[in-house]
């Protein structure tokens, strides 16, 4: 859809062009919707603050950490192991 | 494929090591926790399909033939294992309506911003505390729709390519991106109200 209304226009909005963003990082727009992309970028202020801003959520989202396994829950995964190991078939499911 | 730490600990797995076997639970329990809480009702139901996976894992060492990356086989078995215990419908999954990521009211009728973003990209390390920024987002993350909340978990929690997201969650490409657009706008929206408050 996005697309088609690329087409009939020359250059693209803003509105539009908050929704390109990810297709844009991800190298998903063709040839000629990237250059429309990069051509409203270069004369709107907001739209490049938009676009950091999605860079700097990336960014942050790889800031949040994994929660570590706790000394209980190695601990039943010891347990499940030995249970494996004891019967590597499974009867006892 | 020795540079694949999750390939070394399964060779050493297979050898009978159980440190190997504590060692790569650990390395992907949380993301498997976060995964199958997207399909089943509760964190406690969670737990049980992860439990269920490792056994299943271990009774299929053998079966493991290298040809996609041990994390990719992983969650594809925890992702199987989730839909089942969850039945939820894949096809309830409705990636294709173009609803705006942006509030719509911010733009004029020519599609330019009336209010746009305040400028805090920049000064973003500044103005607030970084650990609780990434409790913020860990909770947003939480809060977003099933897939959503998949795609961004495994891209940018976890760090995985697209390819590797669609193996492990039988998506297209363009869905992927769909996905991905809209979990990250809405983050980006959650920390534009924080960086507001700031």
């Amino acid at each position: 859809m996005l697309g088609k209304l690329l087409a009939r226009r020359r250059g693209i909005v803003c509105q539009q062009a908050v929704e390109l963003v990810t297709d844009y990082l991800e190298g998903a727009l063709s040839r000629a919707d990237r250059r429309r992309f990069e051509a409203h970028l270069a004369a709107c202020p907001h739209c490049t603050e938009y676009l950091a801003q999605m860079r700097k959520t990336i960014a942050l989202t790889g800031t949040v950490t994994t929660a570590d396994l706790s000394p209980q829950m190695a601990d039943e995964f010891i347990t499940l192991y030995r249970r494996w190991q004891a019967d590597p078939g499974g009867e006892a499911e | 494929m020795d540079q694949d730490p999750d390939a070394a600990l399964l060779g050493r797995l297979r050898a009978g090591d159980e440190q190997a076997f504590v060692m790569l639970v650990r390395r992907h329990h949380d993301a498997m926790l976060h995964l199958a809480r997207g399909y089943v009702p509760s964190m406690a139901v969670a737990e049980e399909v992860v439990q269920d996976t490792w056994l299943g894992v271990l009774r299929g060492l053998s079966g493991f033939e290298g040809r996609s990356s041990v994390r990719t086989w992983l969650l594809r078995i925890l992702v199987n294992r989730a839909r089942t215990a969850g039945a939820r419908e894949r096809r309830s999954v409705a990636v294709s309506d173009p609803e705006p990521t942006v509030d719509p009211s911010r733009f004029d009728r020519a599609g330019a911003w009336a209010i746009p973003p305040e400028h805090w990209a920049e000064q973003a390390d500044d103005r607030l505390d970084a650990v609780k920024l990434a409790g913020r987002l860990r909770s947003a993350i939480d809060e977003l729709p099933g897939r959503q909340r998949e795609v961004v978990t495994l891209r940018d929690v976890e760090g995985m390519t697209s390819e590797e997201v669609c193996g492990v969650l039988e998506i297209s490409e363009g869905n992927q991106r769909v996905l991905l657009h809209r979990g990250r706008s809405r983050l980006r929206q959650i920390l534009e109200t924080e960086f507001g408050e700031a």
